[in-house]
């Protein structure tokens, strides 16, 4: 398939659900969220069709993915061969210029001096049935075009991680149906950031609304390298019924020539709140709005920053069905009796339900 | 169960009498007392319904209840894992142990039998619940009507005349037997509807623990509680006369500390105004006033109407709230929009449509049973209950005008087949034209009793008796019993830690707040209720309302979420902690404490 210009790049704004062939899972996400009104950091994905390009030129027999499907999940010498091979060769490719220019426009448009984050989103990830939590490459704070397309190409290429592979062979994920398209977004200087379950991840509970979050950028929480506060908030009163302040020893920040920088904190620093009471009622009330929207329990990353304006905002930076639980939700609590107070008859005979 | 609390408590046989209180057994019937087998068993301290220790004629609070409450579970619907209670007097303090069905042949049998008969009541509820309710007027109606003979000298013309051919002294006997046997059918209608009703309530908070499992129980109480229940009108009564008082300009005799009589006086003579606010009075309380200073159990928790200073010390608050402009009505409409809007919520939340379907199920069924399980503690405990303490007193009248006894009130130190024996020795001596010999036999008697049950007062009940059952999940038994394995092992780990300075109880109303406590033993003390205390109690009831415009949190020794005191405060928006078990004996008036209503905590500060 040929990239032809307008097909390699999409911003949020044109994006939705139904696009996560062309622009996977987390760029179908955050079109959707934009669509919906929530606040998002601006940004467009480079699309599969883009993927699709550079996949045909380097591998001209076309049989990279009939070999992976053909490797065994617990062959990992073998696993690692071959997706050894073909990482390298996505790092070394080189771009039709169509590409690189639909890129770099959108790169401008985005306001190129300040940095982005560029992201994998595979058109098998963050669906209900597989998160691939952490399996794909992110990069933070990056600057200038050439260090875009680096991120580009590295993000492509974890695709074809050992563990990526190891992953989709496990869930036996036909491959031609796997393909990855790149997010590029506005770098935010998060103040704090970190994660939100529409429901209980200790219990599965649905009424509630669980928070982590942490200060400076949201990859100190991902990473696991802070504890971070904990927040659970009624969905239904709106209570914050619990509140956990840990002390943070560090936040991640941007560094002044890319990338992340890790921050020491000090005694005073450490134990403040990441976020207000009125920040996380805020926050627990799109949680809501966005799992109205999507009809089902929602993990979502935010943080709060600044705006163009330095006027501090929430903004959500990614929202996936939620999988451990749902996967349990497929068997009700209860099934509906002919009569309801069949429900009492048979729980008054005390037999197992 | 948590193995660090399985502790057992102390056996019933390892109970010692409190020294100078030997012969209290004497006092309550033999079927009460200890047997050696008691041992093997499991007791709980039934002080939700029995908070001090019984007067000898207030036993039959417990032995007719325990004979309606098994009647229905075991031998009439033939609940299949569920009999009835055991109950036992140890000094003074009642302790009950549920039966239990456990052979699964047995349980098959039993439940053939409930499963025909259950559902002739969840299915005609409404309409039963109509002819239960014309039931309970016909029978108040008939203890109201039980006519105490009062032995004149000579016997009324009309026995002659009419040829009646029986002498009132018959109808002593007679009318009292009436008056037991209208008790007993009472406690009989009120079991008849109630096992049913806790049972469609348990399923929901089940259903709702499985869906939500951090949801806390007030909210489910909340889904199932109903705005407009018979608990609340004779709260709002007062309210509507606070408001008349001052519309009709009659309000000035309301004053703090008053007395009803020369209030009443007062409003009477202010015209024509003043006569419109007595009659409105009237109709207060009748039947609204019938309202018990208690929940009924005991011959001192007399009605309203038997002690005009409970309503008419909450009356001069309100009147003062209204002409400063202040809304005194219970927020009814808001009530149940917050009520619809939780309800739908939750609902929404659910994973699926099955589940919501379950939930429509259930909380209909509750909506069902709902009146009843609520507006039953009117007509029975408080209605019917103060108007039959009200006839005792007429039998104790009697009683001490024949001088066998001192005071009417010495009627409640006898057993009520002692009422029998004496009301006997009175007729004998009326036909016989001799003296009765009852006051030789009685007097000492109750003097000795009344000696007793006030020593019996400073014993510190046991929360339970005998080795702990692992866990109580038995729906049936968690029903009849009203607690659960989580009651257990909060109450054993009081029992474990009394130098602990937390209490833990359940979660009834959200909030924290700390402040004074003021520890009230009754109803009759509410007038000592300071502005912004925390009430400290053993249960609240309907009687209770007003204290709540006064008070910032409330704390008390029993009840669950679906308690008055719990859905009180939830309606007034302020921390509650029920069921501590022993608030009111580790807590003392003016010890500052904090009630955290979030997590059923309360910790004792100073």
């Amino acid at each position: 398939m040929d990239c032809v210009a307008g097909d390699c790049v999409r911003w949020f704004g044109g994006i939705g659900l139904a696009d996560r062939p062309l622009v996977g899972g987390k760029g179908a996400s955050l079109g959707e969220l934009t669509r919906a009104g929530m606040a998002v950091p601006p940004g467009f994905v480079v699309t599969t069709a883009a993927f699709e390009t550079v996949l045909a030129a380097i591998d001209p027999h076309g049989d990279i993915r009939a070999r992976i499907e053909r490797l065994h999940e617990g062959d990992l010498p073998a696993i690692t061969a071959v997706a050894d091979s073909i990482r390298e060769r996505f790092l070394v490719a080189a771009l039709p210029d169509a590409i690189t220019r639909a890129v770099s426009e959108a790169h401008r448009l985005l306001g190129a001096p300040h940095a982005v984050a560029v992201r994998s989103s595979a058109t098998s990830e963050d669906s209900a049935d597989a998160s691939f939590a952490g399996l794909q490459d992110t990069h933070l704070c990056v600057q200038g075009p050439e260090a875009l397309l680096r991120a580009v190409r590295a993000c492509w290429a974890s695709l074809y991680s050992r563990e990526s592979v190891s992953y989709r062979l496990r869930l036996k994920l036909p491959e031609r149906e796997v393909a990855m398209g790149v997010v590029v977004q506005s770098m935010l200087a998060s103040r704090a950031a970190g994660v939100m379950f529409t429901r209980s991840p200790i219990t599965g509970d649905r009424s509630v609304i669980a928070i982590e979050g942490s200060l400076g950028l949201g990859s100190a929480i991902v990473s696991g390298e802070v504890t971070p506060d904990k927040y659970v908030v009624n969905k239904v009163t709106g209570e914050i019924v619990q509140r956990t302040v840990s002390a943070k020893a560090l936040r991640h920040v941007a560094a002044a020539d890319g990338g992340v920088r890790v921050e020491a904190l000090g005694d005073s620093q450490q134990r403040l709140p990441a976020l207000s009471d009125a920040e996380i009622r805020e926050l627990a009330a799109l949680g809501r709005q966005v799992e109205r929207h999507y009809g089902a329990p929602q993990d979502i990353e935010w943080a709060v920053a600044p705006d163009r304006q330095g006027v501090e905002r929430i903004y959500l930076l990614q929202s996936r069905p939620e999988t451990v639980w749902s996967r349990r939700d497929a068997l009700p609590v209860a099934q509906p009796a002919a009569r309801a107070y069949d429900h009492v008859l048979a729980a008054l005979h005390n037999r197992p339900r | 169960m948590d193995a660090r609390v399985t502790r057992r408590f102390p056996l019933p046989s390892e109970i010692k009498d409190v020294p100078g209180t030997e012969g209290w057994r004497d006092m309550y019937p033999f079927f009460t007392r200890v047997r050696p087998e008691d041992d093997q068993r499991f007791w709980f301290y039934n002080s939700m319904h029995f908070p001090e220790p019984m007067p000898s004629f207030d036993s039959i609070t417990s032995e007719v209840p325990y004979t309606g409450l098994g009647a229905y579970t075991t031998r009439v619907f033939a609940f299949p894992t569920a009999l009835g209670i055991d109950h036992r007097i140890i000094n003074g303090r009642v302790y009950i142990t549920a039966n239990t069905v456990t052979d699964p042949e047995e349980i098959e049998r039993r439940l053939q039998v409930f499963q025909q008969r259950a559902p002739h009541y969840y299915e005609n509820w409404n309409e039963l619940y109509q002819q239960w309710e014309r039931r309970l007027h016909a029978l108040i109606a008939e203890v109201d009507a039980i006519e105490v003979p009062q032995l004149p000298e000579f016997e009324d013309p009309a026995v002659v005349f009419e040829a009646r051919g029986i002498a009132q002294n018959h109808y002593v006997r007679a009318a009292f037997h009436r008056c037991v046997e209208c008790f007993s059918k009472m406690w009989h209608h009120h079991f008849e509807f109630l096992m049913l009703g806790y049972g469609a309530y348990l399923v929901f908070f089940q259903f709702c623990k499985k869906a939500f499992p951090e949801i806390a129980e007030q909210m489910v109480a909340r889904m199932v509680a109903g705005v407009e229940v018979l608990m609340f009108r004779p709260d709002d009564e007062l309210k509507r006369l606070a408001r008349l008082a001052v519309e009709l300009g009659v309000d000035a005799p309301f004053i703090d500390r008053a007395d009803p009589q020369q209030v009443l006086a007062a409003v009477g003579g202010l015209g024509e105004p003043g006569q419109r606010w007595l009659a409105e009075l009237e109709k207060s309380r009748h039947p609204w006033f019938n309202t018990s200073t208690g929940d009924g159990f005991y011959h001192h928790h007399r009605s309203w109407n038997d002690d005009l200073s409970v309503p008419f010390s909450a009356l001069p608050r309100y009147v003062a709230m209204v002409r400063a402009g202040k809304s005194i009505d219970r927020p009814t409409e808001q009530l149940r929009r917050e009520r619809t809007r939780i309800i739908a919520e939750y609902r929404e939340l659910l994973a699926s449509d099955a589940e919501r379907a379950v939930f429509d199920q259930m909380l209909g069924l509750c909506h069902v049973v709902f009146p009843y399980v609520e507006n039953h503690k009117f007509y029975c405990e408080h209605w019917f209950t103060t108007r039959f303490y009200s006839k005792m007193r007429e039998f104790g009248a009697l009683l001490a005008r024949k001088g066998v006894i001192d005071d009417l009130e010495d009627v409640f130190h006898l057993q009520h087949f002692e009422v029998d024996q004496a009301l006997v020795d009175v007729m004998l001596a009326w036909a016989a034209g001799s003296a009765p010999a009852g006051a030789e036999h009685w007097k000492p008697m109750i003097a000795e009793r009344k000696r007793i049950l006030e020593k019996l007062k400073d014993w510190t009940a046991p929360p339970a008796l005998g080795p702990m059952p692992d866990s109580i999940e038995d729906p049936a038994v968690q029903m009849l019993w009203g607690i659960t394995s989580e009651t257990l092992s909060m109450w054993s780990r009081g029992h474990d830690a009394p130098d602990s300075n937390e209490l833990v109880g359940f979660a009834a109303s959200p909030g924290v707040v700390e402040g004074l406590a003021r520890v009230l033993k009754s109803v009759n003390e509410i007038g000592q209720m300071q502005d912004g205390e925390i009430l400290v109690c053993a249960v609240t009831a309907p009687s209770w309302g007003p204290v709540f415009g006064k008070i910032r949190a409330a704390v008390s020794d029993i009840g669950g979420t679906m308690s008055h005191a719990a859905i009180v405060a939830r309606e007034y928006g302020m921390p509650a902690v029920v069921g501590t078990g022993q608030a009111t004996s580790r807590i003392r008036t003016g010890q500052r404490i904090r009630v955290d209503g979030d997590r059923g905590i309360v910790t004792l500060l100073g």
